[in-house]
Parts: structure tokens; C-alpha cells; sequence
């Protein structure tokens, strides 16, 4: 479980986050959903100490991160999975050894071992025999399921997503997103995705916390999301005509 | 550099060489840097080398037109000015702008496309991994560049003079040969020491820190050359003074 307290952040006088608090349950897929600027990447960042917030901590089951010395916080990243929005490949390796780099950095298996850990993992995502490839040589899909693949490699506890529907189709969108929720629960890992996709907040949101101007303006589960009459959230799941008509017609 | 830079310089040197996560991965890509800088630059140095020994003895030649002064005085001059000067510091003003700018882009890119961030979420030390392999490979094969460097000046100046008939290959030879001091070498190697370092380190921090896109990337670039060569013409005089 992640619990986050009273996090704070800003950026010379832009107060970016305003106090925010949460639990983040293992086994079920949570949310960080709002509008650009809303604050939900800087909130990610912070989680995962790539920005250290002002104020507040960040809990990894029990072990407060912002308190911790580097040699402590490498331990917890270890236990890290991360799926970043442009994927972030290692450009100059293959596939296989983009997700054979964390195995040969932290881990004393022999070749094979190591090898029928990527092969699991590419067939985890459907990608099997695309070892070889670059990631030149990808769509933005395969990238994804790549990434999703290397961020599984080393069995996370914690898995963060950042926009993983960013510039898919929708089709592969959901593929992506149920992707995401299939090893969420296989592997009871606790996994955050920040997104600001509707049709991921309605497919696999269940638990979203939405954020408005830096603050949690509200938290429940995608079912609840539908019924809710707060404005500034109903402005933003419903701000499509088709969702309107969507949510009329509900 | 002001002085915030210089602190984060320094800052960042001091997280690259921390204990590698594991020296195998380290060894591997240390060996993969010294053949893109030390080979990958051997033909560049080599041609300018030569031609440069060339020109240098040609123009010696040019300036000394005196019966006072004997000929053999054109070998002695090139020999030592090839030494101490041309060889480490053209080479690495050279090196600056082709490893340099390599460097920086490299890890410009690895920022702006959130493969640093990747590193470090993994729990890998990222300046140790992309900066401390070059640091080492250009503090040893910088000097390995500028030795061979030394060697086709001199040789270059041997063909351009026996060729254009500017001295005789006896004369030349006996130029080369004569009241050579060896101290000259060890100065030479200290600053393609230095040189090798400021080549690897300068366009490392500057590729480390960008932010932004692909603009910034070759802003950044660009003062990655320029700082790295502003720095080894300041080292080369401190480094003469010291030791000469």
C-alpha cells in the first residue's frame, strides 16, 4: 500500500499541490485523473522522488520515502515499476535488452535464466519474438507494451503508469489499459496510473482520485463517478458531448 | 560556468563516481567508450596531425632564412612545439567539438526522452552509469590519442619538408635527435590527462541538466564545445606554468 500525506509542491510561486492525502490499495487499479496543469504528474513525481515535495511524506507500505537516506531509497526503487508516457526505451538497445537491464544491474542469474524472464514478459504483453527489434522499429503500442514489460521484469510491489493512452488509438488503448489491470491483480502489485482518458477512468478506475487546482477534490470508484453532481468533476469526466449523452442516457 | 554551475558540476562528478552497481556493466560500456573515443577518432587526429606537422615545418622554415642559424633547428623546434603544444592541445580542442558535442547530445536526448528518469526509477545511480565510463575512457585514451598525435606531427613535418625541399632528411633528423628532453612528454601527457577529463565531464554536466526539447538539446550542445574548449585553453596555461 501507498499512502501519500499533505503533499506540497510548488515551482517558484506556482503552488502546484495543495496538501494532498490518499491510500493506495494493492490489487486494484487507482486513478490519479484531472485537467492539464491539474497537478497529477508533479503528484506521480513526488511519489517516486523525482521531485521532492516541500512538505509531507510518502509512505511505501509503512516506510516513509521522503525520510529515507539514498542507499534506502535505491531499496524501495528496486521494488519500482514505472511506465512512462514516451515510454522511455533505452534507444540504443534492443528490446530484450531494454528489459533485460534491470535483471543484469540487480540480479545474479545466468543468461538463460534471465532470458526466459524477458520471454515471459514479452509474452506477458503479446510480444513474443519481437526481441530483437529496436525501439525504432516499434509502433507506440509495442512501445508501451514494452515498457510494461520492463517495468514488470523485476516483479514490482508498485507499479506507476504516467499517461499510458497518450497518443494510442482507442483500440489499443484498451488494450494497454487492461494490460494494466490484468497484472494488477495477478501480481497484487499496488499500481497508481495518473491519465486523464475517460474511457480508462470508466474501464478500469477502481479507486480515482481527481485533482483540481492542486487539490483532491474528490475520491470513489468508477461506478461513483457516474453519479456524482460535484461540477468541477462533471466539467471534466463529462466534457465530451458523447460522454454527456452517455450519462444522460444513464 | 558561474559558480551555481560549477557547484552542480562538481556535485554531479561527485554522484559518477560512486561505487558502480555492478563493475561487469560498467567494464562492458568503459570498453564500448574507448573504442567510439579512442578509435573513432584515431583517422580524424591522424590527418590533422600530419598535416599540421607539415605545415608547421614549412613555416619554420620560412620564418629562420639565416646563414647564422643551421637548419637542423627546423626539426628541434617542430619536434618540441609538437610536443608540448600542437599534439594535446589541437587534438583536444578537436576531440571537444566531435566527443563533446556527441556527449552532450547523447545525454540531452536521454533526458529530454525520459530514459534518465527510467535509470533512476530503477534504482540505477545515473550519472555513475552514462558519465563515469566516458570520464575513464577519456582519461585513457586521450592520452593514447595525443602520443600517437605527437608521432605523425613530427612525421608529417619530416614529409613536408624533405618534399617541398624546405630541409634536407639528414638535417631534419638530426634535428628531431638532437637536445631532446623527455620531461617534454610527461607535460604532454598531463595535460592530454586533464584535457581527456575536461572533454568527457564538461559535455556530460551540460547534456545532464537540459530541459526542454530538441532545441535545448543543441543549445546545449553548442556550449558544451565551447565551454570544454575555454576550459582546456585555461588548464593548458596552468598546467604549463606548473610543470615548465
Amino acid at each position: 500500500m501507498i499512502e501519500i500525506k499533505d503533499i506540497h509542491k510548488s515551482f517558484g510561486d506556482n503552488d502546484v499541490l495543495k496538501g494532498i492525502s490518499g491510500k493506495f490499495e494493492p490489487g486494484i487499479t487507482n486513478l490519479i485523473i484531472g485537467g492539464s496543469g491539474s497537478g497529477k504528474t508533479t503528484l506521480l513525481k513526488c511519489m517516486i522522488g523525482l521531485h521532492h515535495p516541500e512538505k509531507g511524506n510518502v509512505e511505501y507500505d509503512g516506510r516513509d520515502f521522503t525520510q529515507l537516506n539514498t542507499e534506502e531509497r535505491i531499496e524501495i526503487r528496486k521494488e519500482i515499476g514505472m511506465l512512462f508516457q514516451g515510454s522511455a526505451l533505452f534507444d540504443s538497445m534492443t528490446v530484450e535488452e531494454n528489459i533485460m537491464f534491470p535483471l543484469n544491474m540487480f540480479t545474479d542469474q545466468s543468461r538463460s535464466e534471465k532470458l526466459d524472464r524477458v520471454n515471459f514478459c514479452l509474452e506477458r504483453v503479446n510480444l513474443e519474438g519481437k526481441n530483437k527489434l529496436f525501439p525504432a522499429e516499434l509502433s507506440g503500442g509495442m512501445k508501451k507494451r514494452v515498457g510494461i514489460a520492463r517495468a514488470i521484469a523485476m516483479n514490482p510491489k508498485y507499479l506507476f503508469c504516467d499517461e499510458p493512452n497518450s497518443g494510442l488509438d482507442p483500440k489499443t488503448s484498451i488494450v494497454i489499459d487492461e494490460l494494466i489491470k490484468e497484472i494488477t491483480e495477478e501480481y497484487n502489485t499496488t499500481t497508481i496510473v495518473v491519465t486523464h482518458d475517460m474511457n480508462s477512468v470508466m474501464g478500469i478506475g477502481d479507486y480515482i482520485m481527481f485533482l483540481h487546482q492542486g487539490k483532491k477534490f474528490w475520491e470513489g470508484s468508477n461506478k461513483e463517478i457516474a453519479k456524482t453532481d460535484i461540477e468541477e468533476l462533471n466539467d471534466f469526466v463529462f466534457a465530451s458531448r458523447f460522454m454527456k449523452a452517455a450519462k444522460d442516457k444513464f | 560556468m558561474n559558480f551555481t554551475n560549477f557547484g552542480r558540476y562538481i556535485l554531479l562528478l561527485r554522484a559518477a563516481f560512486k561505487r558502480p552497481e555492478k563493475t561487469k556493466i560498467y567494464m562492458k560500456a568503459i570498453f564500448q567508450q574507448m573504442n567510439f573515443i579512442g578509435v573513432g577518432s584515431l583517422g580524424l587526429i591522424s590527418i590533422i596531425s600530419t598535416f599540421i606537422g607539415a605545415v608547421m615545418t614549412l613555416q619554420i622554415a620560412f620564418q629562420l632564412v639565416s646563414d647564422f642559424i643551421p637548419k637542423t633547428i627546423i626539426g628541434s623546434v617542430n619536434r618540441d612545439s609538437s610536443i608540448l603544444e600542437l599534439s594535446p592541445t589541437i587534438s583536444a580542442i578537436v576531440l571537444a567539438g566531435k566527443i563533446g558535442s556527441a556527449i552532450s547530445s547523447e545525454i540531452g536526448t536521454m533526458r529530454v526522452s525520459e530514459q534518465i528518469d527510467a535509470l533512476e526509477i530503477m534504482g540505477i545511480n545515473a550519472p555513475g552509469y552514462l558519465i563515469l565510463p566516458k570520464i575513464i575512457a577519456g582519461i585513457t585514451m586521450v592520452p593514447v590519442l595525443v602520443i600517437i598525435s605527437m608521432v605523425l606531427s613530427i612525421t608529417g613535418g619530416y614529409l613536408g619538408g624533405t618534399l617541398s625541399g624546405a630541409v634536407a632528411p639528414a638535417e631534419y633528423i638530426q634535428g628531431i635527435t638532437t637536445d631532446f628532453n623527455p620531461f617534454t612528454i610527461a607535460v604532454a601527457l598531463v595535460k592530454a590527462f586533464v584535457f581527456g577529463f575536461i572533454i568527457t565531464s564538461v559535455p556530460a554536466y551540460e547534456g545532464f541538466y537540459v530541459k526542454g526539447g530538441a532545441l535545448e538539446v543543441a543549445q546545449a550542445s553548442t556550449r558544451a564545445v565551447v565551454v570544454s574548449c575555454i576550459s582546456i585553453l585555461a588548464c593548458d596555461y596552468i598546467v604549463t606554468q606548473l610543470m615548465l
